[in-house]
């Protein structure tokens, strides 16, 4: 199979650094979203911002005119709360203006905290509870493997959600059918909403478990974006097993003093933490 | 109850449900079934041995049935999600709620052998809640069938229509309605009785019954209004309007008494329309017993809806 994504002649080198001038914009713009919306998830969105990134600028075959293409690959964000990094990929993307930002969570905005597919362009399914994106993205594999279709299918979880029971049942499924063309990411930043993974309901060891299912298992660091940009390549190739990527990752990466707190998950930077934050980001990208 | 064939003149909906569905699918390749290790309580092995790529069983998983329903209709697929209906609405309501309901995902989720078709195997394989619990779900479409032409016809409807809807479909025997040629759509009653002393509202099984409560009555002198509500959600206020205004109301369905049926009408109403109501059906948690025996214990019946009307009646004289 011809992967035939637009960056498919590009250096490599150069895809990963396209990928973390995204990934650095995303994290400041997010950052902002919660600032002036007075709350969010900033932790877990942080964490994700290097795979959505890599997802949304190299991986996915998608076209923001067509959002309802129906050879479109398709992207589950099944940690449906961490919207401030999803918003601004799919904006960064051309899914709807980057001003709409501006308005995530005010009345009436299309961006409400959790994804909402009936208003917004680029939106697969309604997430939000835990455990049911990636069951959904496992229908839509199904689908496609009725249809010996060349669409593939991307969820991205995070490491709690794999204490919803649903996980297990459509993890089961998708290895019993082989579907091949299915590709989940774990958000494995070690922490849930309260507490560390391993000390609330241990997920390890979470490699064999998936193995256990007849998945196909590749970990990588999930903010080293060459590392994501390999594993998502090897997952292009033809395969009759579904695949995780476990992407090691910590809460609130970029950002110093959020970095692997669990007091993040929710929480407002103060003016002086925002323009702390916004100062280190700024500092990476050397501008 | 076993899955014994029904008595002379009297349906299994089941059966309407699958012939119709296979014609169907014959035509529709976006048509796939979904089943949770239900195959055979769903009637659906034929469709199976005849499409053996869109018969999907997910095993005993029924949040993971519904969600891979939305999963197929993301992908294209009209999926139909079947099984007991006491395990697809309970076990998987959030499922039902966000991945259909609030997604208004193209999903069609079949609840079969609802109400006490079950019987004695106790109030964990009893649907009785169902029809209260989902008319609660915004953009879901709810249909409870009275007989198989109508069943046949609400898994028409439900393929035409774009979004979510649950069919209640029912083992429990029933007989083919005399009806004119009235077309079934999504959302219009049908009045299969004239009459301006009192209304009956009834769905599903408890149709056939209606009408049995009208003749009787009519020997009373009381001319009873038999309206078929097969659609609660969205219900038909036209049809509400017109059993209001016979002056008294009895409803009867196979499930609570209280938040189906019975408490769409009640709504409609008391904000409109108050009359006198009675409400027929089961007050929770059920004793052991048959199907039949459940319903007649519970004035589920022809007698039981005559006895309401009466009582109605008799309310409605002495305010």
């Amino acid at each position: 199979m011809t992967i035939s994504f637009s960056a498919s002649n590009d250096d490599f080198a150069a895809r990963a650094d396209r990928v973390r001038v995204r990934a650095n914009w995303m994290r400041r713009r997010l950052l902002g979203m919660i600032v002036k919306a007075g709350q969010g998830h900033p932790g877990g969105d942080l964490s994700a911002t290097d795979i959505l990134a890599t997802l949304y600028f190299d991986v996915l075959r998608i076209d923001p005119s067509r959002p309802d293409a129906a050879d479109r690959d398709r992207f589950v964000m099944s940690k449906g709360h961490c919207t401030g990094a999803l918003y601004s990929a799919l904006a960064a993307r051309g899914f709807f203006p980057e001003d709409e930002l501006d308005t995530y969570l005010q009345p009436e905005s299309r961006l409400n905290g959790h994804p909402n597919r009936v208003y917004l362009p680029g939106v697969e399914t309604n997430t939000g509870p835990l455990g049911h994106g990636f069951p959904v993205a496992v229908g839509i594999a199904i689908a496609g493997q009725i249809d010996r279709a060349d669409y593939r299918v991307f969820a991205l979880t995070g490491d709690g959600e794999l204490q919803e029971g649903s996980m297990w049942e459509a993890a089961m499924l998708a290895g019993h059918r082989g579907l091949g063309r299915l590709t989940v990411i774990v958000d494995r930043n070690r922490l849930q909403q309260g507490a560390r993974t391993e000390d609330t309901n241990a997920l390890e060891p979470l490699a064999d478990k998936w193995r256990a299912f007849g998945w196909e298992v590749v970990e990588v660091d999930g903010h080293d974006v060459a590392a994501l940009l390999t594993a998502f390549d090897a997952a292009a190739e033809p395969r009759d097993r579904p695949r995780c990527i476990i992407a090691n990752t910590a809460k609130g990466h970029g950002v110093s003093f959020m970095r692997d707190q669990a007091g993040w998950h929710h929480g407002v930077p103060s003016a002086e933490q925002y323009a702390q934050a916004i100062s280190e980001l700024e500092a990476e990208t050397g501008s | 109850m076993s899955a014994a064939a029904a008595p002379q003149g009297m349906f299994d909906c089941r059966d309407a449900y699958v012939a119709t569905l296979e014609e169907l699918a014959i035509v529709d390749p976006r048509i796939v079934a979904v089943v949770n290790d239900s195959v055979g309580s769903s009637k659906l092995g034929k469709f199976r041995d005849r499409f053996p790529d869109r018969l999907i069983n997910v095993g005993i998983a029924e949040q993971n049935m519904v969600s891979v329903g939305a999963g197929l209709a993301n992908g294209g697929k009209i999926p139909f999600v079947s099984g007991a209906g006491c395990f697809l609405t309970a076990r998987a309501m959030e499922q039902i709620k966000v991945d259909c309901g609030y997604s208004q995902a193209n999903v069609k989720l079949c609840g079969i052998s609802s109400g006490v078709a079950y019987g004695e195997l106790g109030a964990t394989h009893h649907s009785i809640e169902d029809v209260a619990w989902l008319r609660a779900i915004d953009k879901l479409t709810v249909i409870v069938p009275a007989d198989p032409w109508q069943t046949g016809e609400a898994i028409r409807a439900a393929v035409a229509h774009e979004g979510p809807v649950y069919i209640r479909i029912s083992r429990m025997p029933v007989p083919a309605l005399d009806r004119g040629d009235a077309p079934f759509a999504i959302g219009r009653a049908e009045t299969l009785r004239t009459g301006g002393d009192v209304a009956i509202v009834a769905n599903g099984t408890l149709v056939h019954r209606a009408l049995a409560a009208a003749a009787m009555l009519a020997g009373e002198g009381i001319a009873a209004r038999v309206i078929n509500m097969a659609t609660v959600s969205p219900i038909d206020i036209a049809a509400l309007a017109e059993a209001a205004a016979t002056g008294a109301i009895v409803t009867a369905e196979e499930g609570l008494a209280h938040g189906g049926l019975g408490g769409a009408v009640a709504e409609w109403c008391a904000r409109n329309a108050p009359v006198p109501m009675r409400m027929l059906g089961f007050p929770g948690f059920l004793p052991t017993g048959s199907a039949e025996w459940l319903m007649q214990r519970f004035g589920l019946s022809a007698d039981g809806i005559v006895a309401a009307v009466r009582d109605v009646l008799d309310q409605r004289s002495t305010r």
